[in-house]
């Protein structure tokens, strides 16, 4: 027998680890550990909480017809602004972006870039207080004329509002106070849009703008998605400013200009908590675990969006 | 349609700091022109002089003359996207569109030349481009994956597909094979020698063995030193740089005895 002994099954040795890796390592998973940990105690706390209202009798809830009837209205509401908020932002946000990293000339482009990073700093509180004392005013004249013009629309349904404290001056207002989160967001990616492929679209005699779409918009795409999610999340989630401007409570409708607005569900909670007792509580946290589904649906339904096309996406 | 290149006393600049001073010289069409030199010499900023891609870095301008067979390519009423379209470029590294599929990044420029082409007309385009850049074979079977999955060689190779394309008179190639393996960089130089029968070629290079290989003419640039400006020291056929150079400078460089 002159075969050569079979090599034994190698051993697995432990990787040497320092002291400072092994530190870093389980803080971060700490922290990694903790956010799910309150995520998951929000969770439960909202679940336990609506469970009452979600089981109550329908004429026990307020309204007295049932919780769907009451939140129904209000998801509308909720929704409407926070899309309208969105439609306004998201193209403005990427123009600015744009403007700021490829078409202003470098100073301006720095004192721009402070002004729009301001408007994040201003508190919601105060949005709400401009959002009632200019714009409302300031928007009653468009009021009208969209009722008299595009009443066909059902978003433009009259009457018009004759104080302007609608569903549209609310989603403005909820545009402003987003802005800034995405076009911050939308500049940071374009201008990581690599040189190579800019220089790229540049020798193939693309003019500026062609650059920009050939070159930047596909790379800065999942970005600027983003930046408009986190925007919608924080329009969806807007207490202060819209419980401020909006003249809301009534029911269900789609109108953006009239004075019957569906209120939103933040805003709903604010105003009544106060004085909520009982079942009421219970329904508000109800609708209050509503928003949080919305707001996880639409960051989930973002991430998807932003890894359909991952192969297409330039990361590799 | 290959076209002549006559640039005359081109200096050119980074803001105030002069990169490249007094440049005279003649590019020949239908032929291969190296441009060697030690790192940061200009030769870089020379080449992306010639079809204006200089100027895209901010503060950067160019003074003296670059005539393509007639034609003021600085004049002052010539837009830069226009001699863009005429002098195409190959950079030194591989970048294809990574949002864009092969086909798509292949018809790159010709989708911004002419918006309007037959679907047939595109394939003919994309399927004779790619012959051309001697990639048809290796891709023909997925046009629509993108052309970032290539690998590095056959990146470049679809970078001169799209270069090529648009038809230029003339293909700027800034170093194409520094990022890439013998058996690609090979591949490329024989596509270079094809690509000459339609082209004017001009190539920057730190491999003087390619610059010997493949080019008619050899001009070498060389600085006196940090913060002073490069210059074309010698500007000859090949063969008379490689054996017999007019210049000290010129043969201290392609025999290793630089610095």
């Amino acid at each position: 027998m002159t075969a050569t002994k079979a090599p034994s099954e190698p051993m697995r040795q432990p990787a040497v680890r320092r002291p400072g890796d092994r530190i870093f390592a389980g803080s971060a998973k700490a922290s990694g550990i903790f956010i799910l940990l309150v995520l998951a105690g929000v969770a439960a706390f909202l679940i336990g909480e609506a469970i009452p209202a979600l089981t109550a009798p329908a004429e026990e809830i307020p309204g007295g017809e049932g919780l769907a009837a009451y939140i129904g209205p209000l998801v509308l509401g909720t929704l409407l602004g926070a899309v309208l908020a969105l439609l306004v932002a998201t193209p403005l946000a990427v123009g600015i972006a744009l403007y700021v990293t490829y078409y202003a000339p470098r100073r301006i482009a720095a004192a721009m870039g402070y002004v729009i990073d301001l408007l994040a700093a201003i508190p919601s509180v105060v949005y709400g207080f401009w959002g009632l004392a200019v714009l409302a005013p300031a928007l009653r004249p468009f009021h009208s004329w969209a009722a008299d013009t595009l009443g066909f629309i059902p978003f433009f349904a009259g009457p018009a509002s004759t104080t302007g404290r609608t569903m549209f001056t609310v989603g403005l207002v909820l545009a402003v106070m987003i802005l800034p989160i995405i076009s911050a967001i939308s500049r940071e990616v374009f201008t990581q849009a690599p040189a190579l492929h800019r220089e790229a679209a540049l020798a193939l005699g693309a003019t500026r703008w062609e650059m920009i779409r050939m070159a930047v918009l596909p790379y800065g795409k999942s970005g600027v998605i983003a930046g408009a999610m986190l925007g919608l999340g924080r329009a969806l989630g807007e207490t202060m400013a819209v419980a401020i401007v909006l003249s809301g409570g009534a029911g269900a409708t789609l109108t953006l200009i009239s004075n019957s607005n569906p209120s939103t569900i933040a805003s709903n909670i604010a105003l009544r908590f106060p004085e909520a007792t009982g079942i009421d509580v219970n329904t508000l946290i109800a609708s209050g675990l509503v928003l949080f589904v919305i707001t996880l649906g639409v960051n989930m339904l973002a991430r998807w969006v932003v890894n359909r096309r991952a192969d297409f996406s330039g990361a590799n | 349609m290959a076209k002549r290149i006559e640039v005359s006393d081109l200096n050119i600049y980074y803001g105030d700091f002069r990169a490249v001073e007094g440049v005279n010289i003649s590019i020949e069409p239908r032929s291969i022109t190296a441009l060697i030199g030690p790192s940061g010499c200009g030769k870089s900023t020379f080449l992306r002089s010639l079809n204006r891609m200089h100027e895209v870095l901010p503060g950067a301008r160019v003074e003296g003359k670059v005539v393509m067979d007639g034609q003021d390519l600085y004049g002052a009423d010539v837009d830069p996207v226009d001699v863009r379209r005429q002098i195409g470029m190959v950079f030194q590294r591989p970048n294809p569109f990574p949002t864009m599929s092969i086909y798509d990044n292949v018809i790159a420029g010709n989708r911004l030349n002419n918006k309007k082409m037959k679907k047939s007309e595109a394939d003919d385009l994309v399927e004779k481009s790619l012959r051309g850049a001697n990639l048809w074979n290796e891709v023909k079977d997925r046009l629509d994956r993108p052309g970032s999955g290539l690998s590095g060689g056959q990146q470049q190779r679809l970078c001169i597909a799209r270069a090529i394309a648009v038809e230029p008179d003339v293909l700027l190639m800034d170093e194409p094979c520094s990022a890439l393996d013998p058996i690609s960089t090979l591949a490329i130089e024989d596509l270079m020698t094809e690509l000459k029968e339609q082209f004017t070629i001009v190539i920057v290079t730190h491999n003087m063995q390619q610059a010997a290989r493949v080019s008619e003419s050899t001009g070498f640039f060389n600085l006196n030193g940090v913060g002073q400006p490069g210059r074309l020291i010698e500007f000859n056929p090949t063969e008379k740089i490689f054996s017999n150079p007019d210049e000290k400078a010129t043969e201290d460089y392609i025999s290793g005895r630089f610095g």
